[in-house]
């Protein structure tokens, strides 16, 4: 049984599963239910700052579906709390004093002055919450009054309100990042210099996910018209995966906590960002498209494998595959693998051979015997490696890349003789 | 008590239901499920499998991004009855046997139900998704007007030619109209598939007209630039014994006419029901003479299962309707009562060393209310006349791989030319006669 305990920037929570500042934390009926369930921690949905709430719009969240499979990536054009701030507060503080194991930070995204975000740290540390998160990411709406990733796209106002928060709260600052910006280590590197304990990331995605082609609007559709809004889901998680993996590995920033978010749907998914050296994760559209319950094959999942590997608390691997992530130039050119067909797992889709005859290296032959037996073999000679068949191949385990030895060292671009700018 | 025959033994209600789609249509949401699963083979064994040769993948990858008129046509260019074969199609040894899903799952696409979902979309639209070429002034007889004849003639129509087709029954349609079991082929879906390829325009239908009664084939052969002989079968196989034409004992390919046609609740349904033959028509008889209330059915095939021309599906069909089904044995006496059917004596057999059914000298005795012949249909060729006629082998119209037969303007194609029996190989012998002859009226 493994400890899957967490402390990430001396917030302590049972598990490193929380939820996202998001609809699903904006109440304390969600919290609750999710504490119930199992959850390690929220980040409760952002507030603003003291006065008449945010209004938002009806018809919100728009998805992408794929082959059956609903909401592959979801995107919504969501405001921060539409709920007075008081309620907000009050609601927090009760269920921090009924949930005292549980990590309760708050979601914080108010105007750009020294003073508005004293007076709503000053707010927010009376409720006894374990920290607090600015809301540099929000994409839509917030951004187009100077807040959200209006903040969050220029590294030096990053770092002013992080060096605010930090003079005016003893608690943990987190400052959750856009990914709508060219390199997320600059806003990184920024919030490090301010003083931030730790980085939440990524924010959701700018996006349009569809255009109904009947009333030719974007969706969601508000009254005929549509805006960009935040794309999250299991689609943006490849980007999230290398927006952590850039943090992780910069020198300035590699002793930075992670909280990580973007995509995560299951325990495998949190094992992939924590080895990325995330110290806790974040999630949102699989519980929203599923409900809290998931919590128990996260928890569950993660426990087993973790036995399996002999990791006995998060720390035993966390940040284990940095060191892996490197740049392209320092990959090994010398490498060579192939692909491998097992004829007896092989159904005759032919896939794999129309994929790399029309988009590749024609390295894969389709023969029909005299029975008309189909038969698709790899022409070792034309393999380049590159995965494509693997990939489509329906069967698991009927392709495999298979590492050729061909006996020659470890030689990268730097020291390739193609490469007119070569080391001598 | 013998002659227990009678009609309406169950509820319009009760037969109504018996009788309602072997399987009911897939809606969108299991449509677009099942079709997630195609994997879009390349060289696909579907196709190959497919006797018209349809672009399964195709059609199915159309259903996917919602195109589903575009999936109808895919279908309808190859087969311009592919909401019937949808329906009646032995998929289960053609395209879904060869799926490649069964390999590593056990489980075929269900290509039939998804090309019947497809097709049904585009009939509902009421959408014609072809064009005629411009007339080519040269006029072709199509003579039959089931799948052969008119598959034939839509294509004669499409390439531009005048066709005029000649059915000796009242309706066109063959055998979708008058031959195929009700439960598969609901009741009006064969009138409107026709009205869907007379709609191509340039295609005179004649009814009523019989070859060798009203008319000859050298006349056609005078008025028309080429002919097509559709006629399908024309002729059933007796069974060689005495009583045969007894009161209680039917031609079943005769009697499944009358259930197709006729107010189901008014048809005679004996007690105790046997059914002689191991192919798909006996399978057709005995299980809806089972829908119709007869309280045994029981189905007699002098071979073994393996034998049976009926497929593994259509005896599971036939099992799970409550038919029992009984090999090895032949009939050897029709018994009568006062001159109407009471039992059938039967042989018990063995294989002998040449695959032959052998009696044993074993009896045993079913009794019958109704008995069903369905050993067996052929082609009578007598209305083909005396002089200058196309070929016949092994009861069959010769032709080639063209449908051409011995005459140069002559062709034929469906059940009346060899191969499986199949509506879906009628379509393709059709259409590929109608290139043949399009290609010999434009090249000669």
């Amino acid at each position: 049984m493994a400890d899957l305990s967490c402390n990430i920037a001396g917030v302590s929570s049972p598990n490193p599963f929380w939820l996202a500042s998001a609809p699903p934390t904006d109440k304390r009926y969600n919290v609750e239910r999710a504490f119930e369930a199992g959850w390690g921690g929220v980040v409760w949905k952002t507030l603003g700052e003291e006065g008449p709430p945010v209004v938002n719009v009806s018809s919100r969240y728009g998805s992408i579906d794929y082959n059956g499979q609903r909401m592959i990536g979801l995107n919504n054009i969501e405001l921060i709390t539409d709920r007075p701030l008081q309620v907000n507060l009050d609601e927090i503080t009760a269920v921090k004093k009924a949930w005292p194991d549980r990590a309760v930070v708050v979601s914080l995204m108010v105007p750009c002055t020294e003073q508005a975000w004293r007076d709503i740290l000053k707010k927010v540390e009376q409720t006894g919450c374990d920290g607090v998160e600015l809301n540099f990411g929000c994409p839509h709406g917030m951004s187009e009054r100077g807040m959200g990733a209006a903040v969050g796209q220029v590294p030096e106002y990053i770092q002013e309100v992080t060096g605010w928060c930090k003079t005016h709260t003893e608690l943990p600052v987190f400052v959750k990042l856009t990914p709508n910006i060219s390199d997320i280590r600059r806003p990184a590197r920024a919030a490090h210099t301010g003083g931030a304990d730790a980085v939440s990331l990524i924010n959701t995605i700018n996006s349009i996910v569809s255009i109904d082609l009947d009333s030719m609007a974007p969706t969601p559709t508000v009254a005929g018209k549509g805006v960009h809004g935040g794309y999250c889901g299991p689609a943006v998680r490849p980007i999230a995966l290398s927006m952590v993996s850039e943090i992780a590995r910069d020198p300035q920033t590699a002793e930075l906590p992670i909280s990580g978010i973007g995509g995560i749907g299951n325990w495998r998914d949190a094992a992939e960002f924590i080895a990325l050296g995330c110290g806790s994760v974040q999630v949102c559209t699989a519980a929203m498209r599923y409900g809290f319950r998931i919590i128990d094959d996260m928890l569950d999942g993660l426990n087993n494998w973790m036995d399996d590997k002999g990791y006995h608390r998060l720390e035993d691997f966390r940040g284990a595959a940095v060191p892996n992530v490197t740049d392209w130039q320092y990959l090994d050119l010398n490498y060579k693998t192939i692909a491998a067909i097992d004829q007896d797992k092989c159904i005759d889709c032919g896939l794999c051979h129309i994929t790399c005859e029309d988009t590749s290296h024609q390295a894969i032959s389709a023969h029909r015997d005299e029975n008309g037996q189909r038969s698709y073999t790899v022409i070792d000679e034309e393999c380049v490696g590159c995965n494509l068949c693997y990939l489509v191949c329906p069967v698991p385990a009927c392709i495999t890349m298979v590492e050729v030895d061909n006996g020659k060292p470890y030689l990268n671009w730097g020291g390739h003789p193609n490469n007119p700018m070569r080391e001598a | 008590m013998t002659g227990d025959i009678n009609s309406g033994r169950l509820s319009p209600e009760q037969i109504r239901r018996n009788f309602s789609d072997l399987h009911p249509p897939l809606n969108e949401l299991q449509a677009q499920q099942e079709s997630a699963r195609c994997l879009f083979c390349h060289d696909a064994p579907c196709t190959e499998a497919c006797p018209t040769g349809i672009d399964i993948p195709g059609f199915i990858r159309k259903i996917t991004s919602g195109n589903y008129r575009g999936a109808a046509t895919t279908i309808l260019a190859e087969n311009i009855m592919g909401g019937t074969c949808a329906n009646v199609c032995p998929v289960e040894e053609l395209c879904e046997q060869v799926c490649v899903r069964n390999t590593a799952e056990d489980k075929p696409v269900i290509i039939g139900q998804l090309q019947r979902f497809a097709t049904d979309h585009l009939f509902e639209l009421g959408i014609q998704p072809f064009k005629r070429a411009k007339d080519s002034g040269k006029h072709i007889a199509v003579i039959g007007a089931g799948p052969a004849g008119l598959s034939c003639a839509h294509r004669l129509a499409v390439l531009g030619h005048q066709v005029t087709v000649y059915e000796s029954r009242d309706r066109p349609g063959g055998l979708n109209e008058y031959g195929l079991a009700a439960y598969k082929m609901l009741h009006r879906r064969a009138a409107s598939e026709v009205a869907f390829i007379l709609d191509i325009g340039g295609i005179n239908m004649e009814t009523g007209r019989s070859l060798g009664v009203d008319f000859d084939l050298a006349e056609l052969r005078r008025k028309y630039d080429a002919v097509f002989i559709g006629l399908g079968h024309n002729a059933v196989h007796a069974l060689g014994l005495e009583n045969e034409n007894a009161p209680g004992v039917y031609n079943a390919v005769e009697f499944i006419e009358r259930i197709r046609q006729q107010d189901l609740g008014s048809l005679p349904v004996g007690r105790n029901v046997v059914v002689i033959g191991g192919g798909n028509t006996a399978i057709d008889i005995a299980v809806q003479m089972k829908k119709l209330g007869a309280e045994t059915v029981t189905m007699v095939y002098r071979r073994g299962y393996p034998q049976m021309g009926a497929t593994g599906y259509e005896q599971h069909v036939a099992q799970t309707n409550g038919v029992l089904i009984r090999t090895q044995a032949q009939p050897v006496c029709i018994n009568t009562d006062a001159g109407q059917l009471a039992s059938i004596e039967f042989e018990y057999t063995v294989m002998d060393g040449a695959g032959r059914p052998a009696g044993t000298g074993e009896t045993f005795v079913l009794p019958a209310d109704q008995l069903f012949k369905a050993i067996g249909q052929s082609l009578d060729t007598t209305p083909l006349g005396n002089g200058d006629t196309p070929h016949v082998t092994a009861g069959r119209i010769a032709v080639n791989n063209e449908q051409r037969t011995s005459l140069p303007d002559v062709w034929a194609g469906g059940d009346c030319t060899p191969g499986d029996d199949l509506t879906v190989i009628a379509v393709q012998d059709g259409k590929l006669a109608a290139h043949s002859i399009d290609e010999y009226l434009n090249h000669g």
